[in-house]
């Protein structure tokens, strides 16, 4: 379950050794934007190493340069072979780019020896294109984990100012989270960029999670821990998907179910199995769940 | 009136009777802003005077002269608390032919309060006094606060001398140190920098290990039971543990619980929980930055104490006794919770117990808080370089992957675990560092002893060895 | 393995990296190296050099490696980035 993902520049020793640790549930080891075009061959070969001598506790993202960089190609020989949990493609314009991406990764896991489908695909939509073609790019591959929405690069695509409140790209979350469910996989929200902005981070994870999504990236680590939080069900969230099972249980065979004086239809029951199959991943409630 | 004022430092050097073999006292709250400690030194060795015991609660690199004066003679021997990183250089590479003493600031003013440790003349910098010795640090254009760390030489010294910048007309009213204690008043144009004064350590970190370290350290307070009205707290000016007094803030306001005192060095976060009614007094010993002095200056909730009255062993009263958890700092912390706060990791002196010691004696949840490795360095080691407190008063120990307890504290661990914390067996901590570090290997040492490391109890805790011998 | 042309450098003097630099040589390895934990590490690090030189095949260099607390796979990382720039490759 990823509710964090932190952008960690691919070139800094100093921050990836430590990334581990920080809590996110992700991090994404930069070798696009955080590098710089010098530096692009020694971040390449950095993030290889720490991927195969440090074991990390959270999941690991590599952002590789763009299918119009010339680099992507020599990111992916050093990094697929390290087995990253997934590569984040920047500006993913449509299907054709993740089918181009997946048949090279496929590749170079079986010259590697790599299970076919080891490497999954998070592409980063930051285009108007991309966002139109949200969902073709989503079911474009099994390898898809989840659409990532990329705020600042889209707002500019756009030629609009990005601003804090971000009306600009409610039409853009909107399509992601719907392309996203649409095709069965996660949404992961743009970066609150405001590093000293605390409470301007809870109330903008907060609206990304109402929105549907289910998860959110940062580039600080000190918005990690506001993320987590706020892509956390609830305690009152886990009592209510509790009672809402148990009322299940108790009224077997009975058709019209209801709690608290409304009824009990099959989407609240789904939504209250997920709610209990997050909070039992994070170790939010012991084994009563119902799960399955 | 008579006035004490003698118009230069030499008339008062050889008023004060000074000869070859005494002890000489200095405080350092000036820090690294001092000018006194060797304004003092050089008019000595102008004097001829050699072969001095020099006792200094702490030396900084600003005091990087002494070692001139020891090369020449001058000073032949070293009792302090604390040395910088550039003075510990010279020290381990063996300039002294005695092994520097070292003593943490509780044991150094219960030693010079029992005569254990004689002064024969005390040189105070005051940033400001009247022309019969009542001084203070609240006032001055160097001021510094509090001059918690002079009292014990004031009150036991052979003889006394004030040595200020800033002459204030009789009777300066506020005073730290009464004019009964003192021989003889200086006036020289600048006792100190005070950018060098309030310098250094005092920001809250931005390092993310560390904001995780501090985040886990209130967490740890807050389900150790102790945490509730009459709550008492020390905290170091490291970023880290800054971080933790914010935390710590956050959850005191949440809950509404109100603190008795905050101690120590005092830092402006402290006095930011002071004004939000986190505690109801601070108890001063030193301030590290200016919020910290104007508030001592103000506030009479913010109370300035003595060395004694901090933290002497053996006192009749010292506040560290009545601490409920203590947040300190560690160079190295092995297996057997021991910390090392004197030396580098290569064994160069850099640092010393100042309060460190005291604080972990007396508090009831004594906690470290220290990253798994420093750059490539492991924290965690089988044996510290040098036994700096003993592990025997050390409860806690905070990473970023998780809390060690020392076994001899199961309740802690107990409570730590209900409260859903992450509790690591120290060994496990060792190996997850080695793992990402590499195992170092053991450091050689050189052949002489260059510092005694004493304990509360003024015995020989562990020695510093120099560092080996070049070629 | 194609051989050195020209001189080449990598990784920063921050800490927790290392800065590498390398020139083509006629005859044989110079290898000089400086690190702030070198009583504790100097030969792991040294041992490290050596099998990056090894396995990138170069036999005929001159190679600095100023370390400043670099784990191994980042020290690692910049000598072979300084000797694939030193051969002339591009990212």
């Amino acid at each position: 379950m990823i509710r964090s993902l932190l952008f960690l520049p691919g070139n800094a020793p100093n921050m990836l050794i430590h990334g581990g640790d920080l809590g996110a549930d992700a991090v994404i080891f930069d070798l696009e934007d955080a590098v710089s075009p010098e530096e692009k061959d020694a971040a390449r070969i950095l993030v290889r190493n720490t991927l195969a001598s440090l074991p990390l506790s959270c999941q690991t993202v590599v952002r590789i340069n763009g299918l119009d960089s010339g680099l992507w190609a020599g990111d992916l020989a050093e990094i697929v072979p390290r087995r990253p949990n997934a590569l984040m493609l920047p500006k993913t314009a449509g299907a054709a780019d993740i089918r181009q991406l997946e048949q090279a990764v496929a590749a170079l896991e079986a010259e590697h020896h790599i299970p076919a489908g080891t490497v999954g695909i998070i592409p980063l939509l930051e285009t108007a294109a991309g966002i139109e073609n949200a969902y073709a790019i989503a079911a474009a591959s099994p390898r898809v984990l989840g659409l990532f929405l990329g705020g600042e690069d889209l707002t500019a695509d756009l030629r609009c100012p990005r601003t804090k409140g971000g009306k600009e790209i409610d039409y853009a979350r909107q399509r992601v989270v719907c392309a996203a469910r649409a095709a069965g996989v996660e949404a992961f929200d743009t970066p609150f960029t405001d590093v000293q902005d605390s409470q301007g981070l809870l109330d903008d994870a907060k609206y990304a999670r109402a929105l549907g999504f289910s998860g959110k990236a940062a580039i600080s680590p000190r918005h990690v821990q506001g993320i987590n939080q706020v892509f956390s069900p609830t305690s009152g969230e886990i009592a209510y998907a509790q009672a809402v099972l148990d009322a299940i249980a108790g009224a077997q065979g009975k058709g019209a179910i209801s709690l608290h004086g409304k009824m009990i239809d099959a989407p609240i029951v789904n939504r209250a199995r997920q709610t209990l199959a997050a909070a039992k991943a994070l170790g939010l409630v012991g084994g009563k769940t119902d799960g399955n | 009136m008579e006035t004490k004022l003698v118009s230069t430092l030499s008339q008062a050097i050889s008023a004060a009777g000074l000869t070859d073999g005494m002890t000489i006292s200095f405080h350092h709250h000036l820090r690294n802003g001092d000018y006194v400690l060797n304004l003092v030194l050089a008019e000595i060795a102008r004097l001829g005077i050699r072969g001095l015991t020099l006792n200094a609660s702490s030396l900084f690199d600003i005091h990087l002269p002494l070692m001139q004066h020891i090369r020449s003679g001058v000073v032949g021997k070293l009792q302090t608390g604390y040395v910088s990183a550039g003075i510990g250089r010279h020290l381990s590479a063996g300039i002294l032919a005695e092994p520097v003493e070292f003593r943490s600031h509780g044991t150094r003013a219960a030693d010079i309060a029992a005569g254990r440790v004689p002064i024969d003349v005390a040189f105070i910098a005051a940033p400001a006094a009247d022309c019969r010795g009542n001084c203070t640090g609240k006032l001055g254009r160097a001021a510094c606060g509090s001059l918690g760390y002079a009292i014990p030489d004031a009150l036991h010294a052979k003889t006394v001398i004030v040595i200020t910048d800033t002459i204030l007309p009789y009777p300066l009213a506020d005073w730290s140190i009464s004019e009964a204690y003192v021989d003889y008043v200086v006036q020289v144009e600048e006792i100190g920098n005070p950018q060098g004064i309030l310098s250094g350590t005092t920001q809250i970190t931005r390092d993310p290990v560390g904001l995780i370290m501090a985040e886990l350290a209130a967490q740890a307070i807050a389900a150790s039971g102790l945490l509730k009205d009459g709550f008492s707290f020390q905290t170091g000016a490291g970023g880290a543990s800054l971080a933790a007094a914010a935390f710590l803030k956050e959850i005191m306001l949440r809950e509404h619980i109100q603190g008795s005192f905050a101690l120590g060095g005092i830092t402006g976060y402290l006095v930011d929980m002071l004004r939000a009614g986190c505690f109801r007094q601070l108890m001063d010993v030193q301030c590290f930055d200016l919020d910290a002095v104007s508030s001592i200056r103000d506030d009479p909730r913010h109370r300035e104490i003595s060395a004694i009255h901090y933290a002497a062993p053996g006192s009749r009263g010292a506040v560290t006794d009545s601490l409920d958890v203590v947040i300190l700092g560690a160079t190295e912390i092995d297996t057997e919770f021991n910390v090392n706060v004197h030396t580098d990791s290569a064994g160069c002196l850099m640092g010393g117990s100042g309060g460190h010691t005291d604080a972990a004696a007396g508090a009831a949840l004594t906690i470290i808080i220290a990253p798994l490795f420093r750059a490539r360095l492991p924290i965690i080691t089988q044996h510290v370089t040098c036994i700096s407190t003993p592990g025997t008063s050390v409860d806690l120990l905070v990473t970023q992957r998780g809390l060690a307890v020392n076994p001899a504290k199961p309740e802690l661990a107990r409570r730590l675990q209900a409260a859903g914390l992450p509790v690591v067996d120290i060994h496990r901590l060792k190996a997850q560092a080695e793992s990402i570090t590499g195992v170092p290997r053991p450091v050689p040492r050189g052949s002489r002893v260059a510092a005694n490391i004493l304990g509360r109890d003024g015995a020989i805790q562990d020695q510093v060895m120099t560092l080996p011998e070049e070629g | 393995m194609p051989e050195l042309i020209q001189c080449a450098t990598a990784g920063t003097m921050e800490s927790s990296d290392a800065y590498v630099e390398i020139e083509p040589r006629e005859n044989g390895l110079e290898i000089q190296l400086e690190s702030v934990v070198f009583a504790q590490f100097g030969e792991d690090i040294a041992q490290s050099v050596q099998a990056v030189l090894l396995q990138q095949g170069v036999k005929n260099a001159w190679i600095s490696v100023n370390d400043r607390g670099a784990l191994d796979c980042v020290i690692r990382a910049r000598i072979e980035t300084a000797i694939r720039r030193a051969r002339g490759e591009t990212p």
